[in-house]
């Protein structure tokens, strides 16, 4: 690699270099896949801020386009097929899409970083955890091997592995499932970023396990005050550890809102059938609650509201007229016509 | 859904190891991997089991060995009275009929160059006496109807399903020899949270119409909960606590299922800052090698001598109304808590 010796500084105002209290703003981000079958609009208009020490949980099922969204923050996206025809990404005031790939590239890991679902296939089989660690210290910071891995074993240490000093020199399939995560972390805060976007980062994992990585994030999140966003489907993660909610459903945001209105008192349909179909260990329902139909598919999507064919409060405008998203109070939005009547929790 | 019919499942101190080698020209035995290791309990007709463990602890290798697809190493899997781990030949398969299972992934357990009338009519072909050959096509019918899908989809292929609608042919499939005992092998874990709820709810219904019983293994402790009468917990191989539903999740007793239900986030943001949390260091130890005595303790924070030295069995303890296996068992609410 080329001796790349600007720095993010030169790049971007430094760490609270600018008046605006939003670490990061997403402004109407529309991402598209140009595919045989045609166009797939994955993220159809996503807006959401996060603020140092922040986090924000966004939700959503499987094809939701929560982690395009995140991906094009990362700018890690394969463009083509994917493209970004409208839309701004705004990290401390500047806007990512308009800076060159070598400006993207000073950001990428060093301010925003990433952690992906399943840490076995993130890391590389054939390099060892302290090299696959250290590695971003001799890329970002220029640092000699041995200084590296001496930082390496630090993080490990930060992270919470067992005998860092031992096994820095082992190879990702000789940890568990938790442990490789754990080195996922570290080498996602090596550098100290602003945010961190944790993309289902326990999924694969057992409750035990999940439990354990979650506290790890929160108090790395409390020392270093980064604002954290949780790409999630589980209520339950989103419960203990967010401080606000953006649901998405077919590529919008449907609702916003801090966590404790949300299981409170849901502000749109789907939001409200979601929470009412989890089972929960704490008590014993009856039959369960379930959102009839299926998620739409993004070759084909419904006219006017996306949810309008699974949604039980839909009226004849729901099919015609896409619904803005509207401000229920000042830190409140809902993407639905009838967003009072949700509210209310009388069905429409 | 009470656990009123009668015995259709008794499987007692069952054992499965697998052995470890080492050495490519002659193999030699360097030890095994003790991945079930004496199990025993009862299913009544009707009721469902839940199985809940982290990964690793036994549970998909128990429903191997349950659906006779591996062999026991030793113990015993009695169906209505009779061993199938001694059965052969015609008596084996007879046996399996009345078994059936509903794997975890619905998109690599269906075989995607066989339309869905041929994956459910599968089991007419291998037990041809169930239905006459001109009867099959209007069973298979019947099953899809009976599933929630539409019977004239029936020359489809499993990818011009979702992964819920999918699930459902797996259900079917599972249900084509009119089993008495379905073992659903974490079958909605793989599914989407509104999906999901719709997959408990027809397994549920099912249960009803045809008076199956269950063995649901999951990792999902709110799932289990919601649709078991009686929950098994397993670690490393070994059950550690079994009771009913509300005494597992309301007064568990063992540190293991305490610790286990403690790390279940609840979908309630309120009060989740007094929430106390018993997080369990480490990962579990490896079942070619487990600890001496209780195989928990060097994870457990009751652990004493006692633990390293007696292995404690699953039976009634002092103070406590269902089976559990700790030497210091005390039960302790603590999803309310």
């Amino acid at each position: 690699m080329k001796s790349a010796k600007t720095t993010a500084t030169d790049v971007l105002p430094a760490e609270g270099g600018l008046g605006n209290d939003a670490l990061l703003e997403v402004d109407d981000l529309h991402v598209e896949f140009v595919t045989r079958a045609g166009l797939v609009k994955a993220v159809n208009g996503v807006s959401y801020s996060l603020r140092p020490g922040e986090s924000l949980a966004v939700l959503g099922e499987s094809g939701s386009g929560k982690s395009v969204t995140a991906q094009a923050i990362m700018g890690i996206l394969d463009m083509p097929p994917a493209r970004i025809p409208q839309g701004s990404i705004k990290f401390r005031g500047t806007d990512l899409l308009k800076l060159s790939e070598d400006a993207r590239a000073q950001i990428r890991g060093q301010r925003i970083a990433m952690i992906f679902q399943d840490a076995l296939s993130a890391l590389n089989p054939v390099f060892s955890v302290g090299w696959q660690i250290s590695e971003m210290f001799r890329v970002h910071r220029g640092m000699s091997k041995r200084d590296a891995m001496k930082k390496a074993v630090e993080l490990m240490e930060r992270v919470r592995i067992p005998a860092a000093r031992q096994r820095v020199n082992d190879y990702p399939h000789q940890f568990s499932g938790g442990m490789r995560q754990r080195i996922m972390i570290a080498m996602s805060i090596a550098l100290d970023p602003e945010v961190l976007i944790a993309d289902e980062p326990t999924t694969a994992l057992d409750v035990t396990v999940q439990a354990q990585i979650m506290e790890l994030l929160a108090e790395l999140q409390r020392e270093s005050n980064m604002g954290l966003i949780l790409i999630t489907h589980d209520l339950g993660v989103v419960a203990d550890v967010a401080d606000k909610i953006a649901v998405m459903y077919a590529g919008r945001i449907v609702e916003n809102a801090p966590v404790r209105d949300i299981y409170k008192n849901p502000g749109h349909p789907y939001t409200k059938g979601l929470l009412e179909s989890i089972p929960r260990v704490d008590q014993k329902g009856q039959e369960l609650y379930a959102i009839k139909g299926l998620p739409p598919n993004l070759l084909d999507m419904p006219s006017g509201c996306a949810f309008h064919p699974r949604c039980p409060y839909r009226q004849d405008n729901c099919v015609t007229d896409v619904p803005p998203l509207n401000e229920i109070n000042l830190d409140r939005n809902s993407a639905c016509h009838y967003w009072r009547e949700v509210l209310d929790g009388s069905h429409g | 859904m009470a656990a009123t019919g009668e015995r259709v499942l008794e499987v007692r101190d069952l054992v499965k190891h697998f052995p470890l080698t080492q050495g490519i020209v002659f193999k030699r035995q360097i030890g095994q991997i003790k991945a079930v290791d004496g199990v025993s309990f009862d299913l009544h007709r009707g009721e469902t089991l839940g199985v809940v463990g982290e990964s690793g602890c036994g549970k998909s290798t128990l429903a191997k060995v349950l659906m006779a697809l591996e062999r026991p190493t030793s113990g015993s899997v009695k169906i209505n009275g009779v061993d199938m781990a001694a059965a052969k030949g015609g008596a084996l398969k007879r046996m399996r009929r009345n078994v059936q299972m509903v794997m975890q992934d619905p998109y690599t357990s269906l075989n995607p160059r066989m339309t869905v009338g041929d994956i459910i009519g599968e089991p007419y072909e291998i037990h041809p006496d169930v239905a006459p050959r001109g009867d099959r096509r209007r069973k298979v019918q019947e099953l899809l109807e009976v599933v929630g899908l539409n019977p004239d989809h029936i020359n489809r292929y499993p990818h011009q399903f979702s992964g819920g609608q999918r699930q459902r042919i797996g259900i079917a499939r599972g249900l084509a020899l009119q089993p008495e005992i379905i073992i659903c092998d974490e079958p909605v874990s793989a599914l989407d949270v509104s999906i999901q709820a719709q997959v408990i709810n027809l397994l549920e219904r099912l249960q009803n119409e045809f008076n199956l019983a269950y063995i649901f293994i999951a990792h999902d402790l709110s799932v289990v909960r919601h649709i078991s009468d009686r929950v098994a917990v397993m670690y490393l191989g070994k059950l550690v606590e079994l009771g009913k539903d509300t005494e597992i999740y309301d007064k568990p007793a063992h540190p293991y299922t305490q610790a286990l239900l403690s790390a279940v986030p609840v979908p309630d943001p309120e009060g989740r800052e007094q929430r106390e949390r018993i997080i369990l260091q480490g990962d579990p130890p490896s079942p070619a090698n487990p600890p001496s005595g209780c195989r928990f303790r060097t994870r457990c924070w009751k652990a004493q001598e006692i633990c390293a030295k007696e292995e404690p069995l699953l039976e009634i303890r002092a103070g406590t109304a269902h089976e559990s296996a700790c030497h210091f068992a005390e039960s302790q609410d603590i999803v309310h808590a």
